[in-house]
């Protein structure tokens, strides 16, 4: 049976690391797929302009294609060519929340992410997304540092 | 992406060179924009407001309340038997999670209000009480009620028929649900009623989405800093716009939309705090509405005046079968167009039955509407009630909330200009959709309707609230005309979206997605 590993990406270079010690991981396990996934943080409770709404649509469609191009698909070739078994996903949420149902609807076995280098006020009030992840994820959670 | 172009910039820089020469005149331009603004709107809007022969009751008034009956019982009380299900919409119980990161069913609904929540629910309803005393708030609540399933209806159409674009965008609302469903239905006409809604719509966007929110902003600000020029206030608001729909700077409405609910659940709040502190006036004060409504308790035109007023305020404020709100609905993500129109059903609730009561129950418990002891009713001057301070429109708002709360006019004042930027922004998003329409899509006609908006804000800012008030008024009700009319032969359309989703919806076809 494939052992799957959820690696989320924020787009940053600390994404490297947690990259880099998924694929350890997973030369280890052998049998293993790479689930690489960048979460657009997105609630539906926004308020948002008239016009905004309008274009939303097309909006979202951007975000995705750019998040795809910049950041999994070079993340997905790069596993690839390097011999291993590796998948990308976008998709638009709260962070910790998606990466949690991400790997509970695909039954990982485990959620790899970056220490994340927010530093800003809402970090302060609600925490970072790391933290939350690691507070209410169902699978365990390796942060690397 | 628009940009800031050297153009516009210069347009800027031009209008606001200008200014010294305007200030010499100050007082007289007031004057003259008003006089030259009641001449040129007086037949529209006594055409409009026309009485019933041998009446006072405006026809225009009969036409929405007559139309909120008919839709209330064409869909069977859909407002009533579909408001759990429209909560639990909003809530995303039936969102379904690959369609995250589109347009929710609750942006729609916050777009939508905060484009009717504003000066409506604040400065119309104390015009409403004002002359119609309170017994105007039950009449306002019931015309809310009802007019739950105007909006039900023309939403649902909005979603149905709106326009997609290849580029992913989407246009919606009467114009293009008038003529898609008259075409649809084989009725003639479709094509000519859509453009006459349009060229209404593009009124109503001058008007009540702008002219009357500018008009009571300048009110509201020099009530508290002192009287000067309308035209001040009206060109920094001007400004203010136009980076914002002509410059394309969306920080400023991105903190307008974030601050607007804010405000509002801190006017609701403030006014809940004041009804628990009169507690024991809050049964008095719904008294005076009941024997208010149905006696006129002494105000002009008795009953009828008061039922009037109610009507008129309430079809102002949630805008229900005017059309704008399908406009502003059109917008989300759903494969069932009629999901939004249980959504859109909150909107007179929250905004009629909700806000404006709050503020018709603050402004009667204040004691500002005068009372002759003897008789128990209350005392006119002229057609309105004798005020304390004499105040009308928002200052009589504002007077009821500071009689309570004595800082809170401030905060009233900084509400008041959100609450105005935000339906102009709304406002000029409808007009523009009406415009284009018209006119075609295209950045020039753009333009064109974005750099005339901005001068009617200044006209707004500077003329009368009589004037104002009448046309803005004339101009929602005359969208509202076509809108209904065209919304008796569409809303066949409606009931069988109707029976197909609750079918599917008891059969538990439709369900829940857990989150």
């Amino acid at each position: 049976m494939t052992t799957k590993l959820v690696v989320g990406l924020d787009g940053h270079s600390s994404g490297e690391r947690a990259l880099d010690h998924a694929s350890k991981l997973a030369r280890l396990i052998g049998a293993c797929e790479l689930l690489v996934v960048y979460i657009i943080e997105w609630s539906p409770y926004s308020f948002q302009t008239p016009e905004e709404n309008a274009e939303r649509h097309k909006r979202r469609e951007d975000e995705i294609s750019t998040a795809q191009e910049r950041v999994i698909a070079p993340a997905v070739e790069a596993l690839t060519k390097a011999g291993l078994n590796a998948r990308g996903m976008v998709r638009h949420g709260n962070v910790a929340d998606m990466l949690n149902e991400i790997s509970r609807a695909e039954g990982a076995e485990q959620i790899i992410v970056a220490r994340s280098r927010e530093n800003s006020l809402s970090k302060r009030i609600f925490g970072s997304s790391t933290a939350n992840l690691v507070m209410e994820a169902s699978v365990p959670v390796t942060v690397v540092g | 992406m628009k940009l800031f172009n050297t153009g516009t910039l210069s347009l800027l820089a031009a209008t606001v060179l200008a200014n010294p020469a305007i200030a010499q005149e100050a007082m007289t331009l007031d004057q003259k924009v008003n006089q030259a603004f009641a001449k040129a709107t007086g037949p529209f809007v006594s055409l409009i407001f026309a009485p019933f022969p041998g009446t006072s009751f405006p026809w225009i008034v009969m036409w929405l309340v007559v139309a909120a009956t008919v839709f209330t019982l064409y869909f069977g009380f859909v407002q009533f038997r579909f408001f759990g299900h429209a909560i639990a919409l909003v809530k995303g119980d039936y969102s379904d999670p690959n369609d995250a990161g589109e347009v929710s069913h609750f942006q729609a609904l916050a777009t939508a209000l905060s484009g009717t929540v504003g000066l409506g629910n604040i400065a119309g309803v104390a015009v409403a009480v004002g002359i119609g005393g309170p017994g105007a708030t039950f009449w306002m609540i019931l015309a809310g009620l009802l007019g739950m399933a105007s909006k039900f209806t023309e939403c649902t159409l909005g979603v149905k028929y709106r326009n997609e674009y290849p580029d992913g965008t989407v246009s919606g609302g009467p114009m293009y649900y008038i003529s898609k469903g008259f075409k649809e239905l084989g009725l003639p006409g479709g094509k000519f009623l859509a453009v006459l809604f349009s060229i209404f719509c593009i009124l109503g966007a001058f008007g009540g989405g702008n002219m009357f929110q500018a008009n009571q902003a300048h009110a509201q600000i020099s009530g508290i800093v002192g009287d000067y020029p309308g035209w001040i206030t009206g060109l920094i608001f001007a400004a203010v716009v136009f980076m914002v729909i002509v410059g394309g700077v969306k920080s400023i409405a991105r903190v307008t939309e974030k601050v607007v609910p804010f405000m509002g659940i801190l006017y609701v709040g403030a006014a809940l705090i004041i009804l628990l502190v009169n507690y024991d006036k809050i049964g008095w004060a719904f008294g005076q509405i009941f024997t208010g409504a149905f006696t006129g308790l002494g105000v002009a035109g008795g009953m009828v005046g008061a039922l009037i007023q109610g009507f008129k305020r309430a079809a102002f404020s949630n805008e229900a079968g005017v059309g704008s709100a399908a406009i502003a609905h059109s917008a989300v993500r759903t494969k069932e167009p009629i999901t939004e129109g249980f959504v859109s059903l909150l909107e007179p609730l929250i905004d009629t039955v909700v806000i404006c009561t709050m503020t018709a129950l603050v402004i009667t418990i204040s004691g500002q509407l005068m009372i002759d002891p003897d008789t128990g009713k209350y005392i006119l001057e002229g057609t309105s009630i004798a005020t304390v301070d004499g105040n009308s429109g928002v200052a009589l708002t504002s007077a009821a909330f500071g009689a309570s709360i004595g800082w809170f006019p401030y905060i009233l004042a900084i509400a008041v200009v959100l609450f105005a930027f935000s339906t102009m922004i709304s406002w000029s998003y409808y007009g523009l959709k009406a415009w284009t329409y018209l006119f075609g899509e295209g950045k020039t006609t753009e333009l064109v309707f974005k750099l005339i908006f901005c001068v009617f804000v200044v006209i707004g800012a500077a003329a009368n609230l009589g004037p104002v008030i009448d046309f803005s008024d004339a101009a929602i009700f005359a969208m509202a005309v076509v809108n209904i009319f065209t919304l008796y032969f569409l809303m066949k359309v409606v009931r069988k979206e109707l029976a197909s989703y609750s079918s599917r919806l008891d059969a538990g076809e439709i369900r829940r997605f857990s989150h």
